[in-house]
């Protein structure tokens, strides 16, 4: 079994690139369990969509020219 | 005459992330405008140098840098935001194990937040936002950066930054726990407490 600090390594990398069936699967059986981690899931894409928004926030803050 | 094999929409098609990445470290958008601006005509005409080896984002961001690097050379009084491949020497080791104990577990794991989204719509959010940003070390939260704001992809970035793989997962990692971390101290927590 996979520790919470693998886990959450996991689904952070699997923000950035596709990960195996194998990782995908330990994931889920690992935050059907675990709350911290779900919660760590839940939030990683929060703050991927936060972030974006920022982007663009920073665009229309100095003036988007393009 | 050759056709030119980059089309002006294809390079068109780039500008939004290159328009991102120079804004980020210029400030300033007419600055950033016309670095951009600049590195389209310069790509357009030495298209043939473009031999395909990398890919064509990496390759405008190469000639981008360059333009932003004789932005900084020519006006003396400004000082870089940051310089992007500057590389310092930061903590790396000590930095995720303050998230968990030795076995693995949380140290204290993320608590739950109740419809996180709702805070897009307030501005004092994104003040918080900004600060937990910017608390991340320089070295992350160029990383963090170049890919959720600018939208690089990771391999872009590990030849940007001359990052192996390995070691940009365990960056974007950390980042992502400290973010996690300030946002739910600054702005989860106390949101609590005053309901």
């Amino acid at each position: 079994m996979r520790s919470c600090r693998e886990i959450s390594a996991l689904v952070s990398q699997g923000l950035d690139k596709p990960l195996n069936w194998r990782e995908r699967l330990e994931i889920r059986l690992h935050i059907s369990m675990c709350s911290s981690c779900r919660n760590f899931q839940l939030q990683t894409q929060f703050m991927r969509k936060a972030a974006r928004r920022f982007g663009t926030n920073l665009e229309n803050r100095f003036g988007k020219k393009s | 005459m050759t056709k030119n094999p980059l089309s002006e929409r294809i390079l068109a098609e780039h500008r939004p992330v290159l328009f991102r990445y120079a804004l980020l470290q210029m400030r300033d958008a007419e600055l950033a405008d016309d670095a951009v601006q600049e590195t389209l005509l310069s790509a357009w005409q030495s298209s043939a140098s473009f031999a395909g080896k990398a890919g064509l984002r990496t390759w405008l961001i190469g000639i981008l840098k360059h333009k932003i690097a004789d932005h900084w050379r020519r006006s003396t009084n400004d000082v870089p935001f940051s310089d992007i491949n500057q590389f310092d020497a930061e903590d790396t080791d000590m930095d995720e194990d303050a998230f968990f104990m030795s076995n693995g577990h949380w140290n204290s794991g993320p608590s739950t937040w109740n419809d996180p989204e709702a805070a897009f719509k307030q501005q004092e959010f994104w003040a918080v936002y900004e600060v937990c940003q910017n608390n991340l070390p320089p070295k992350m939260a160029k990383v963090f950066m170049l890919r959720e704001l600018v939208g690089l992809e990771a391999d872009e970035i590990c030849q940007e930054i001359g990052l192996s793989e390995a070691n940009y997962w365990v960056v974007m990692h950390r980042a992502r726990l400290r973010l996690r971390e300030c946002l739910e101290i600054r702005w989860f927590h106390s949101q609590k407490q005053e309901k």
